[in-house]
């Protein structure tokens, strides 16, 4: 029997809130290429479905991914049209919901229903659940409110929907680069234990889930990484081919750049042990893996080894942690640094003994410092940046009380008339704080699937 | 007591030959978060230059570039293939995204901390390296 053709895979969105245009040309090139084609949108990280769950608390039928018709809207119709299937972790917190928005839209474009599948499985905030995450986390199991529970499925239930005939498979949580082998899966045909095989195409999801990062977005360091029409950058597409190796491009005519140190950047990019690259499908190594340019914006990454899959999955537990408070105030023009310092002393001596106070002076001393190890008053820094001319002082803390949270906004907004000359520009934030932990489930404890909207 | 790390570290004893330049002359970085642990990526700009970065940018220079940030543990990966190792510092986000008070929860600019951390280079692998000279 011939080998299946190879499978282009498409990815339009790497997170929830990223560009709303990436998804048209990525279709063009799908379709013009005349190849079996799915595109996807990875659209959550490891607070998104959080909350996703608070958004749905206030509106029931909310909880999915919030540009979801911005996503689509633009490809739908074509997509059903051409046969390139959709597969996307859109759903989030509401699967079903996303599913029911999907099929209206469809019908606002006049396209042809489409054949929607919904995957189950990962959501494990309910009180059946409850049990297993105790036994999981023991003494780690939060005292607070549950916001969200979910265990990172894998591509098997995306590859039963696309073998039954899904034109969209809808997802919440499920591992970011199953979104890549589950279509792989189905089109190959592939052992379920044929390790190597799940592993490259598991690498060529982690190549793309991330959308741009690996055609140029979050890239360039202009002289040293220059990267071309970094404003209408291409998003990628893998062309997979029987052996699970890809081949990573981008639409012709699109911004961007794909060569061998996007690739590898992006091949790095949260990962941990390169031999055990852990997914609930496989666990990846590319201690092996080989990178090589193999034409104008296509790259070609083969070698990638698999071992069996993990015995348990991981699960994200996110609970209610009080309020998170900031504020800031600016400083310009002489003296500038040794006022903005003199208003942070003001602040640490008003809010003192309550909780951490973070006091940045950006423009001088910020994101580099730790919590716990910046900028501070007594710790024999007075000085620093005090010649500086334009500094914003920003100041941070959290608290389980709402109303002692706020104790923070309510003085840097009294700097305007009690603090140093000079300060303008005030802004604050009040946001409820989420804690998180994770812990492994045993894999069995964890039933998948997927169901169909109509 | 607590300390700034300066964008550039002095280096200690500089060796003759050889000359002492920003890691981001041999390298480029990214960095990845998950929880509390983040992950930063040194990929050689160069295959000459990847002796180098084996030979200097250690687990134990790392953890003393990153003094200020209190990690728990350092741990290097060697990817000889790629030209690339991958630095694992755990404890390093001051909790998280979810926790910590910093304006970048993520640690997404810590490539660019790293990037700042002076390494010897024999003096005949100059010509191999990024940006323009002198810098």
């Amino acid at each position: 029997m011939a080998n299946p053709p190879s499978l282009l895979i498409g990815c339009a969105a790497g997170f929830s809130g990223d560009r709303t245009d990436a998804a048209a040309p990525v279709v063009d090139a799908l379709i013009a290429s005349g190849q079996p084609s799915v595109l996807i949108f990875e659209t959550l990280a490891e607070r998104t479905l959080a909350l996703a769950q608070l958004a749905r608390r206030t509106q029931p039928e909310a909880g999915y991914e919030p540009l979801l018709d911005d996503l689509l809207r633009p490809v739908l119709a074509q997509c059903l049209r051409h046969g390139v299937r959709i597969v996307s972790n859109f759903g989030a917190a509401n699967p079903w919901g996303a599913a029911r928005r999907i099929a209206a839209l469809a019908q606002d474009l006049g396209a042809r229903p489409p054949r929607i599948a919904v995957v189950r499985g990962d959501d494990l905030s309910g009180p059946e659940h409850r049990a297993l995450l105790q036994s999981a986390l023991g003494a780690a199991l939060p005292a607070e409110p549950i916001v969200s529970a979910n265990a990172y499925i894998g591509a098997e239930p995306i590859a039963q929907a696309l073998r039954g005939g899904a034109d969209v498979v809808v997802c919440g949580r499920v591992a970011d680069p199953s979104l890549v082998l589950g279509p792989a899966l189905a089109h190959f045909g592939w052992a379920p234990d044929d390790w190597d095989r799940l592993a490259r195409a598991t690498m060529a999801g982690h190549l793309l889930e991330c959308g741009s990062q690996v055609t140029g977005g979050y890239f360039a360091d202009p002289g040293y990484k220059d990267v071309p029409g970094l404003a209408r950058l291409g998003y990628p597409i893998a062309r997979i081919d029987v052996d699970g190796n890809c081949t990573i491009t981008k639409p012709a005519g699109t911004g961007g750049r794909v060569d061998e140190r996007t690739v590898k950047e992006q091949l790095l990019y949260e990962l941990h042990d390169p031999a055990a690259y852990l997914t609930p499908d496989v666990v990846a190594d590319i201690t092996q893996a080989r990178v090589t340019q193999d034409g104008p914006d296509r790259v070609r990454l083969e070698g990638v080894l698999g071992h069996a899959q993990p015995a348990t999955l991981k699960v994200n537990v996110c609970f209610e942690s009080g309020w998170f408070a900031e504020g800031e105030i600016s400083y310009a023009g002489p003296r500038a640094g040794a006022r903005a310092r003199l208003a942070g002393e003001v602040l640490h001596e008003r809010l003192a003994g309550v909780a951490p106070l973070r006091i940045d002076l950006i423009g001088v001393t910020s994101v580099f410092a730790g919590d716990d190890s910046g900028w501070r008053l007594d710790a024999g820094m007075a000085g620093q940046g005090d010649e500086a001319q334009d500094v914003r002082l920003r100041v941070a803390w959290q608290h389980r009380d709402h109303a002692t949270a706020q104790r923070l906004v309510r003085e840097v907004t009294a700097l305007y008339c009690c603090g140093p000359a000079g300060g303008g520009g005030v802004r604050t934030a009040m946001r409820p704080r989420l804690g998180t932990v994770s812990c492994l489930v045993p894999r069995e404890a964890v039933a998948t699937g997927f169901d169909w909207l109509n | 007591m607590p300390e700034t790390v300066p964008p550039v570290s002095t280096p200690q004893s500089p060796l003759p030959s050889h000359h002492a330049v920003p890691l981001y002359r041999l390298a480029h970085s990214r960095t990845g978060d998950k929880g509390n642990r983040s992950n930063i990526s040194v990929i050689a700009w160069h295959p000459d230059l990847w002796q180098v970065l084996v030979g200097e940018v250690t687990e134990a220079a790392v953890a003393r570039h990153f003094a200020a940030r209190r990690p728990k543990q350092v741990t290097r990966y060697l990817l000889p293939q790629l030209q690339a190792m991958n630095f694992v510092i755990d404890d390093v986000l001051d909790g998280g995204v979810n926790d910590a008070l910093n304006l970048d929860s993520h640690g997404k600019a810590l490539s660019f901390l790293l990037l700042g951390m002076a390494v010897q280079v024999p003096a005949a692998l100059m010509n191999r390296l990024a940006g323009p000279a002198g810098e």
